[in-house]
Parts: C-alpha cells; structure tokens; sequence
C-alpha cells in the first residue's frame, strides 16, 4: 500500500456500456471502479467481463488507478471476475457486501491463484472490501486487519440503510454509526477510508456539504458516480493554501524549538505542542500529492 | 470449437457494436455495417478475422453492425458471441483473447 497515493474520487463505471469505459480518464478521477456488479444486467455479465478484460488490457488509464467490483460472493460469477481482472492487470478489486474477515481472505486466496496463473508478480493486485450491513460494520476491524492485500475499506450506504430499516437523508444522521465505525477501524488497522455514493446529482450544495463533512471526520476519499462530482471532492481534500502555509509554520516551529527544550508554543495565533506535527505533515503531503506543495518538509 | 448455435452480442449505442455470430459450413463471412466504414471499414474487418483465427473460427457468418466501437470493444462483443455460441462460461483462456 501507498499511503500517499491520492484516492480521493472513485468513479463507478457500468462495464456493460462501451461508452462510458472508452474514455472515463478524461475525467481524471484519481481510480475508476469499473463495476461487474449492481450496474451489469444479470444477462449482460459474461458481456461486461470480457469488456473489462480488454478495457484494461487496451486502454491507457493514463496513471489513474483502475479497480474493478466484482460480483458478491453469494453469486456463481465472483471467480470468474476475479480471473479476468487479475489477467488483465487491474490494480485493485472492490468486493462488494463483505461481512467477515474470511470473505476478504477467500478473495485474496482467489487473486494468489490468478496471479500465478497469468504470471503477475504475486501480492501485486489490492483488494478493497466495501461494508454494507450491520453485521460487516460490527466487523470492521477484523475485515481491516484480514489480508496484507487490503488497502481499504468502504462503506456502502444503499444497502446498509436497507438492512437498518434506516431512510437516506440529506444530512445522513443515519450513516453517523457506521461511518465512525468505519473510520475507527481503518485507522487502528492503518488502512484507508473511503464513504459512500451521493446519489443525488441534482443537489451540488448537498454534495458539497456531505464531502466536506467526510473530509472532516477522517475519510481518504469518497466513491462518485457522476463525472460533475469529481473536480468539487478533489477541491474539498485538497489542502487550501493557508493550511498548507500554516502547516509549514507548525513543522518549522516545532523543530526550531525542539532543540531548545520548548514544548508548547504559539504559531499563526493557536497553541501547538509535538502532536500537530503529524497532522500538518499529514496536510502536505495531501497537498504535494495533489500537486499544490513542493517542499521539503515531507 | 464448433459453434453450436447462433449467438448475439453488443448493443446498437454509440461507441459499441452488435454481433451476430451464427455457424455456417462454408467458411467465414463477415457482413459489415458501420458508421465509419469509409475510413475504417478494412481495418474492421482485419480485426474480426484476426479474432477468429485466434478462436479457431472458420465456420460462420458474422454480420456486424458498427456503431464507432473501438478496436477493445469489437474484440470484445466478437469474444461475447462466441463464447455464448459454444455455451462457456467460465474457465475463460483470458492471455488467448490479447
């Protein structure tokens, strides 16, 4: 895993639809999803797999990083999935509706199998589990900490809401449980975050406030599904110059004082003693990720 | 492998094709329609058959309706057809199909 690769946006692409898998990059989403799953009609799967085998065999991503949702593993498809998107060379795969830590091992058993079998330097290819019930976010640690495959974990609200009895609501009041849960357990697991679809693609100011919401609580990135959603989430997780400056100001306070013994002091007006320092490490190196710092303090 | 009946796939939208692949026992015959066929008409043709050497198709009539797929998607719904023509599933020799 690469802690500082950007994964701020995760667009889903129907795999089904040439249309939408030709050129998705122009986009520049920091990962496709390409979805084997809930957007394929169940008569078009075998149709969407070789889709994505050729897709991610001829395109050039252009560095984006290229994931694929397979089927859940209550179907007959998940195998034959896996085998195509590992043939490929997709990056990553999504498995969708984990609920324990075996689900993740089972998958990345299947992606050792067709590492081998079509010669990808084995422990390459990432996997991704998204949590969607009750039961998956009462596991979250465990699915976390499951495999050294596993670069992160995401909540997927559609379902989960479903089996809560729960209702979507703007504010997402209902997803507070679930999103802090899963928060807690990537970062004790050290693996990444990553929250749900905003379905509405009519309400920019309601994705506005959702995004910014989930770049508060500790999220990495979050899944899209529209293209219009992609420049606003990468304008939210991107430092805005006066954090980066101030995060400058806090490192080189902090180490210009360290060496005098001083512990607690004041930088651009707020008290900041050691802890802040991997906060605003942690603000640059978002931002020289994103391109908008080139220091050298990370 | 014998074609064991005819089989369609693909769709008549934009950036895609639709093919129909059904066996015949007078060699291969290919019936292109496309919205492109002037300038690439050839090299779709050159494609498809290149597909089904691979295939070991050499037996069929593969009428195709272009609608600007890319080379990734012809291979792909010509691979559809087929496999859904043989009736297989899974255990797919993905690194044949490059």
């Amino acid at each position: 895993m690469t802690p500082e690769r950007l994964r701020r946006t995760m667009i889903f692409l129907n795999t089904q639809r040439a249309a939408l898998v030709k050129d998705a990059f122009v986009y520049q989403p920091d990962c496709v999803i390409f979805d084997l799953e809930d957007a394929v009609a169940q008569r078009e799967k075998d149709a969407a797999r070789i889709q994505l085998y050729h897709t991610l065999k001829d395109l050039d991503y252009q560095g984006i990083e290229r994931w694929v949702r397979i089927n859940a593993l209550d179907s007959d498809l998940f195998q034959e999935d896996i085998r195509a998107a590992v043939a490929g060379g997709a990056e990553g795969i999504r498995l969708p509706k984990t609920e324990t830590a075996e689900d993740v091992q089972m998958v990345a058993d299947l992606v050792d199998q067709a590492e081998v079998a079509f010669n990808r330097p084995v422990g390459t290819t990432m996997v991704m589990a998204a949590l969607e019930s009750p039961l998956a976010i009462l596991n979250a640690y465990e699915i976390a900490t499951s495999s050294p495959r596993l670069m992160g974990i995401a909540l997927s609200a559609g379902d989960y809401t479903r089996t809560m009895h729960a209702k979507r609501t703007v504010k997402g009041l209902e997803l507070f449980g679930a999103r802090s849960q899963l928060l807690l357990a990537a970062r004790a697991a050290g693996v990444m975050a990553f929250d749900t679809v905003y379905t509405d693609t009519d309400d920019p100011q309601g994705f506005i406030d959702e995004v910014k919401m989930i770049r508060d609580l500790g999220f990495d990135g979050k899944s899209c599904i529209s293209p219009k959603q992609i420049g606003i989430t990468h304008d939210i997780f991107t430092p805005d110059p006066k954090e980066v400056l101030h995060a400058q100001h806090v490192i080189q306070a902090v180490q210009a004082n360290e060496a005098k013994g001083v512990g607690v002091l004041t930088v651009d007006g707020k008290m900041v003693d050691i802890a802040w320092v991997e906060g605003a490490k942690r603000t640059l190196k978002l931002a020289k990720a994103a391109g908008s710092y080139r220091g050298d303090l990370v | 492998m014998q074609l064991k009946h005819k089989a369609i796939a693909g769709t008549l939208e934009s950036s895609d094709a639709q093919i129909i692949l059904a066996p015949n026992d007078g060699g291969l015959h290919i019936d292109l329609t496309s919205s492109v066929y002037e300038q690439y008409g050839t090299q779709i043709k050159q494609l498809l058959q290149q597909v089904c050497h691979r295939l070991n198709i050499e037996n069929a009539n593969i009428r195709v309706v272009d609608k600007g797929a890319l080379d990734c998607t012809l291979k792909a719904r010509l691979e559809t057809a087929y496999f859904r023509a043989i009736d297989q599933k899974v255990d797919i020799n993905w690194e044949a199909l490059s």
